[in-house]
């Protein structure tokens, strides 16, 4: 005697085909692009070969006095582009954060600040470093006012964006005593943003190291030149000593601002 | 009658904060102060600033439209296609770092320890510098570019994905385990589909910053419009420098509108 068949139940993952037709899709055009682009194992074969030679001649780093010396040059120069670069590109994305905040300002000029955000943030720090090169010469001028520029981007669409979160019944309430606007800003919209703000100034200045590293290979001053004159030049035991020290320099500065980041926010 | 009782002080910091707090601002305008000092900037090149910027804009205007379809539109593709190729690369490697990093999944400090430690060495190393590396490898052109940006992106991804998998409930894993599911099975369906729209969603954030960051690589070689633009520049086109940076204003205003809106309904 059979009993009855156990009725037949759902799969407990029934098969997702959309999903499924999507990543299809991708590889696809992985595929598509690697055969375009000439991207094939036998390239890559052959580069390994290459990266073999290079860090072959990569070892060991090169620890000279005079090349160490250079080297301590070109990275007080990008720390110090670092540094002024933040300075200013915060600053000035104090007032221009303001004139994005849509709650607070008319729409006109919410707008417009809207707009040069978006110019500043659109434009990679290099190709603003190759026109201020252009415009001002070689050197960490250049380098400085393209971070200003790509910092300014940055720090004030998160700022306009921490200004349209604020309560607005701190405002309602000091505007209710008569302040001016002026005094609106200053003990109703500063204290509620502060804290904020410099977490966001810190984590700019991070991230101003990083590229203050790099604007000098297009002649924005700092480290990215001997890095560069290096590279150009075959000495990739310098290279790699620039390398190790740009990382130790990055991952120090990385823990120092998220500990500061902890302290005020 | 009652002597006055001392009045409690309340005080927004304790004295060690409020240490470290003016300590951290006496470091800052020390940097500040020494760097104003001590960085070398020529004057003599600020004087003329204006002039050359002023000619700068005055040489690029009116854009050198014919140059469009001659070199433009094909490095503008390449680009698309490098930013593109290089993210996919990026999230493939970073997928199995970012599980390596995860405590609540690999409880193994050594190897959270090892995958973080390569997600800051990828993204401490800036994409051109990547790229040099890479150019120095497979020689100039895309497959250079390709490498140099998915280099860079591991970290990133793996950094923001390795949070998100911190940060997913333990329930639906307890719930598979406690039904003998194997371990490939409870990451498949008690982990990933928690973390899938973060997953995605850092992809295209990464995408977004890739595409830029794909304009430039071409300047050390690497293929996309940043070759384009290198020779424009080597040979002072000016009008041609500036239809390119308009090329590149455009395509990064409307790939970032697409992934933000993507992105706004992911989450």
């Amino acid at each position: 005697m059979t009993g009855p068949a156990p009725p037949s139940r759902p799969a407990a993952f029934p098969a997702n085909w959309p999903v499924r037709i999507a990543y299809a899709g991708l590889l696809v055009y992985t595929l598509y692009v690697c055969s375009i682009l000439d991207v094939s194992l036998a390239r890559l074969l052959s580069g390994l070969d290459h990266a073999a030679k290079l860090f072959g001649r990569m070892f060991p780093p090169n620890s000279a006095p005079d090349k160490l010396s250079l080297i301590a040059d070109g990275m007080i120069e990008s720390i110090q582009i670092a540094i002024l670069s933040t300075f200013f590109g915060t600053l000035l994305s104090l007032p221009l954060g303001l004139a994005a905040a849509r709650n607070l300002v008319p729409l006109w000029l919410a707008s417009t600040a809207r707009m040069v955000i978006a110019v500043c943030r659109s434009f990679h720090p290099i190709i603003i470093s190759i026109l201020f090169v252009k415009a001002v010469g070689f050197g960490a001028l250049a380098g400085m006012l393209a971070l200003v520029i790509s910092s300014m981007g940055f720090v004030s669409k998160l700022f306009a964006e921490i200004l349209e979160e604020i309560s607005l019944k701190q405002i309602e309430a000091i505007r209710a005593t008569g302040a001016s606007f002026i005094n609106v800003l200053i003990f109703a919209v500063v204290p509620q943003v502060i804290g904020r703000f410099i977490g966001l100034s810190v984590y700019q200045f991070d991230s101003n190291l990083r590229n203050s590293t790099m604007v000098g290979i297009v002649g924005g001053g700092g480290i990215g030149a001997a890095l560069f004159t290096a590279y150009q030049r075959f000495d990739y035991d310098v290279v790699l000593t620039i390398l190790l020290i740009i990382i130790a320099l990055i991952i120090l500065c990385e823990i120092a601002s998220s500990r500061i980041r902890t302290v005020t926010q | 009658m009652s002597s006055p009782t001392p009045t409690r002080q309340w005080q927004r910091f304790t004295p060690f904060q409020r240490i470290v707090r003016s300590m951290l601002m006496i470091i800052g305008v020390t940097a500040l102060v020494w760097s104003f000092k001590t960085i070398e900037i020529i004057p003599e090149f600020l004087y003329d600033a204006p002039e050359q910027a002023a000619d700068l804009f005055v040489r690029m205007w009116p854009f050198d439209w014919a140059f469009y379809p001659k070199a433009v539109h094909e490095a503008l593709i390449e680009t698309f296609h490098i930013a593109t190729l290089g993210t996919l690369l990026a999230l493939v490697l970073a997928m199995p770092l970012a599980f390596l990093s995860a405590r609540n999944i690999t409880r193994s400090p050594v190897l959270n320890w090892l995958a973080q430690v390569l997600f800051v060495s990828s993204r401490s190393v800036n994409s051109l510098i990547w790229a040099l590396l890479f150019v120095a490898i497979f020689g100039p052109g895309a497959l250079a570019g390709v490498m140099s940006i998915a280099f860079r992106s591991i970290g990133f991804i793996g950094k923001l994905f390795g949070e998100a998998l911190e940060e997913a409930q333990k329930g639906p894993v307890d719930a598979l385990v406690a039904t003998g599911a194997p371990h490939a099975v409870v990451l498949a369906k008690g982990i990933w589909p928690q973390v899938e729209p973060s997953f995605w969603s850092v992809a295209l954030l990464r995408w977004d910053i890739n595409i830029r960051e794909s304009a430039v690589l071409g300047l050390v070689g690497a293929g996309g419009i940043g070759v384009a633009l290198d020779n424009a520049l080597s040979n002072l086109y000016w009008d041609q420098v500036g239809l390119i940076m308009a090329v590149i204003f455009v395509v990064v205003i409307i790939v970032e509108m697409i992934t933000s809106s993507i992105r706004a309904r992911l989450i």
